[in-house]
């Protein structure tokens, strides 16, 4: 069976559970990554032209199919590339993630309704020299190759694009149709290929049962994420999420338009056993509404903290696995905020990409925006216990707030609006069911 | 100048055009403009204006070309610091009045502030993919009807520039075999359109002639090309404008001949030449 070249980036999934109290509400529930099928994962680190990429896969076939062929800007020596813990993924994952919190509403009698919280705070073949030979007869010259962790891997570069594509055809990578024209665009630019399989023996020794993330760090002007291979043969739609750690402020496209996903919204209380529906067809819905041509925001914030945590910062230690260089790795180097490492800032964006709509490779730039961003979303229970006073105003209110978040569900994520009110048993809730008070009923009071 | 003189003035749809994008950018697109920075700029803008004309004896205090950079500057400079969008005010209407050669100024305003404050701080940056396709199709009408409404009169820069550019994209493109959508792509950028047609455009930074315009605005293209697609780096158009607006002296050198059959040719119809009003003006 010939391998599967995965192009591009990978893939990742699983999110760990970590449940973490937090000041101001309670975290309930996150949308991590393995919502969505066909997600990739990359975690790009960037201070200057410095830039360590780590591209998370969730390959799930037999590992001898897998293969990844990712152009890179620079040629590539043994010690830029690393093989990385998913664990750390994982965490970048879990802690960026949206998140769900709720609020019980105090005793309408004992507290005059308290004003909510600011919502602000916010298998290479046989022989290498036969290889070799083959390879520059095509054109294709292989630049170097190493074995690092459970991967063989190998710099190309190439005169002509289809020496390249026959050569990864010959070599059993199954090169999507139309790659020819990518390929050679990419090699007018001057870019590498960055070529990697899995050693079967080295994968054994290593006792990994799955296949971990793959390091490159170079030094480039460009701060692009190439997409384009990954268009070519994709029937559908692919999701990506780009985890961007810098050391200024904000990451956003420069040739596409990021958008903020809706956040700090109010949704009805039945949205928490939800949860991954509610993301899911909120994010489709939003990518419509930005006709599929939006990279979304759903994460922005300094690392060393968070509110309310859907899982704690990254401890130095990972970050600096991540390749943040620019970060102490001796804990006892650091004199400030033991739980998080200071000056790096967090991005995640999240687009849903295909060739018709986004043509181009994702280019970045790193903004000065230091503005906390995350995308939250807020659950209010009413007060459900014996009531001490008159409370109807307060009823009222209920059930006022209640419609206003069956609208604003219905309108996030295009669920049908009597669906929705039937789920939320509108109108009344606990309270029996009451004829609506006549307007002069306390008109002489 | 009375009233129907004035509202040929071309200042005065530009200042629509501008501030229409400026408030649909802010109300509907979320382009990240800060509203406290938006009025510390006009209002820096204009007092810095006002200062310029007294201490250079102007007869007059105009405030159009003050307001037309102060929108200019909040469509296109983000920061997160007012103090910023203070000092790119400042840095923008101060350098037309100390940086002068041969009685003209030597940079674009809004430009001139914008790449200073880039280069220098952390806390400035230009956000140029922020603009959604419908706003980019509106806009580029309004760009359109600019031209129409002016009579093609100083076009040049701006048509010069959009082509040459547009030629290089779509060059590109063939050479390296990729599909006309990236051009096309690369082409839709809000940030692109306001820059061709409400910066490189304006007659007071730009060459005399038309010849001369043709050539700056090839020239500006190839170097915005160059830090865009050699050297891999954001917002070519605006760092090309300022490296090249030292070269215009000498365009206008060089290129006087024609500058002075040009004006003849059009000196018929003065008072509908954009270029005759907003000269007498800082």
């Amino acid at each position: 069976m010939k391998p599967v070249v995965t192009i591009l980036t990978a893939i990742l999934t699983i999110g760990i559970s970590t449940t973490a109290q937090a000041f101001c509400g309670f975290y309930v529930a996150k949308a991590d990554t393995s919502l969505f099928n066909r997600a990739s994962q990359v975690v790009l680190v960037r201070d200057g032209k410095r830039t360590v990429l780590t591209m998370a896969n969730d390959f799930q076939g037999d590992v001898q199919d897998f293969a990844v062929v990712v152009p890179v800007p620079t040629f590539i020596e043994r010690g830029q590339i690393n093989v990385g813990d998913k664990a750390v993924i994982e965490h970048l994952d879990a802690y960026t993630s949206p998140r769900l919190v709720e609020y019980f509403d105090p005793d309408p009698c004992m507290v005059r309704r308290r004003l909510e919280m600011s919502q602000d705070m916010a298998a290479l073949p046989s022989s290498k020299a036969a290889m070799e030979r083959e390879a520059r007869s095509q054109g294709v010259t292989i630049e170097a190759s190493y074995t690092v962790g459970e991967y063989d891997i190998l710099i190309l570069s190439a005169e002509e694009s289809d020496g390249l594509i026959r050569w990864l055809n010959d070599n059993g990578y199954r090169v999507p149709r139309g790659a020819d024209r990518v390929v050679g665009s990419y090699l007018k630019q001057d870019m590498r290929f960055f070529v990697a399989k899995v050693n079967l023996e080295e994968q054994k020794k290593s006792g990994y049962t799955y296949l971990r993330p793959l390091q490159v760090a170079y030094e480039s002007s460009k701060f692009m994420l190439p997409i384009r291979l990954g268009t070519l043969n994709a029937k559908q739609q692919q999701d990506l999420y780009v985890y961007a750690l810098t050391r200024t402020g904000r990451v956003e496209t420069t040739n596409y338009r990021t958008v903020k996903l809706p956040s700090n919204m109010e949704v009805p209380a039945f949205v928490k056993t939800d949860f991954a529906d509610f993301y899911r067809d909120m994010f489709a819905r939003q990518t419509a509404v930005e006709n599929n041509r939006g990279v979304f925001l759903e994460y922005a914030w300094d690392m060393s903290w968070c509110d309310p945590c859907a899982a704690d910062p990254l401890s130095a230690r990972e970050l600096r696995s991540l390749g943040v260089f620019w970060v102490a790795d001796k804990p006892n180097q650091r004199k400030i905020s033991p739980q998080g490492a200071q000056n790096v800032f967090v991005t995640r964006l999240h687009v849903r990409y295909d060739r018709e709509h986004f043509p181009e490779d994702l280019v970045f730039q790193e903004t000065g925006d230091r503005q906390n961003f995350q995308g939250r979303y807020v659950i209010r229970h009413p007060w459900k216990g014996e009531a001490s006073c008159d409370v109807s105003a307060y009823y009222d209110e209920v059930r006022k707030r209640q419609e206003r978040e069956a609208q604003q569900l219905a309108s996030l994520t295009g669920w049908d609006i009597e669906n929705i009110r039937a789920r939320m048993n509108l109108p009344g809730n606990s309270r029996p069911e009451e004829k609506p008070t006549p307007w002069w009923a306390r008109l002489w009071d | 100048m009375d009233i129907r003189a004035r509202l040929q003035d071309p200042r005065y749809y530009q200042i629509a055009v501008l501030g229409t994008l400026v408030a649909y950018g802010v109300l509907a697109l979320d382009f990240g403009i800060r509203p406290e920075n938006a009025i510390v700029i006009v209002i820096v803008a204009l007092l810095v204006q006002f200062a310029g004309t007294k201490a250079a004896g102007l007869p007059r205090f105009d405030p159009l070309s003050p307001l037309i950079t102060s929108l200019s500057l909040t469509l296109l400079l983000r920061t997160d610091l007012v103090a910023v969008a203070a000092l790119a005010a400042l840095i923008a209407i101060s350098s037309k009045f100390l940086v002068r050669v041969r009685s003209k100024h030597v940079f674009n305003p809004a430009n001139v502030a914008i790449v200073t404050l880039m280069l220098s701080s952390d806390h400035a940056w230009v956000s140029s993919g922020q603009w959604g396709g419908a706003a980019i199709g509106a806009f580029a009408i309004a760009c359109l009807g600019f031209i129409v409404l002016t009579r093609a009169k100083r076009a040049e820069t701006t048509v010069g520039f959009l082509g040459f550019y547009a030629l290089l994209l779509f060059g590109r493109a063939l050479w390296l075999g990729d599909p006309l959508s990236i051009p096309m792509h690369q082409l839709q950028n809000g940030a692109l359109l306001v820059f061709a047609f409400f910066m490189i455009s304006d007659p007071k930074t730009t060459p005399d002639s038309a010849a001369g315009r043709v050539v700056y605005s090839m020239l500006v293209a190839s170097l915005a090309f160059a830090i865009q697609f050699v050297l891999y780096r954001p917002h070519g158009p605006i760092l090309a404008l300022v490296a090249t607006a030292p070269l215009v002296p000498m365009i206008d050198y060089l290129f006087q001949g024609t500058l002075y059959r040009w004006n003849h040719y059009v000196s018929d119809c003065p008072s509908s030449h954009p270029s005759q009003q907003i000269k007498g003006v800082y």
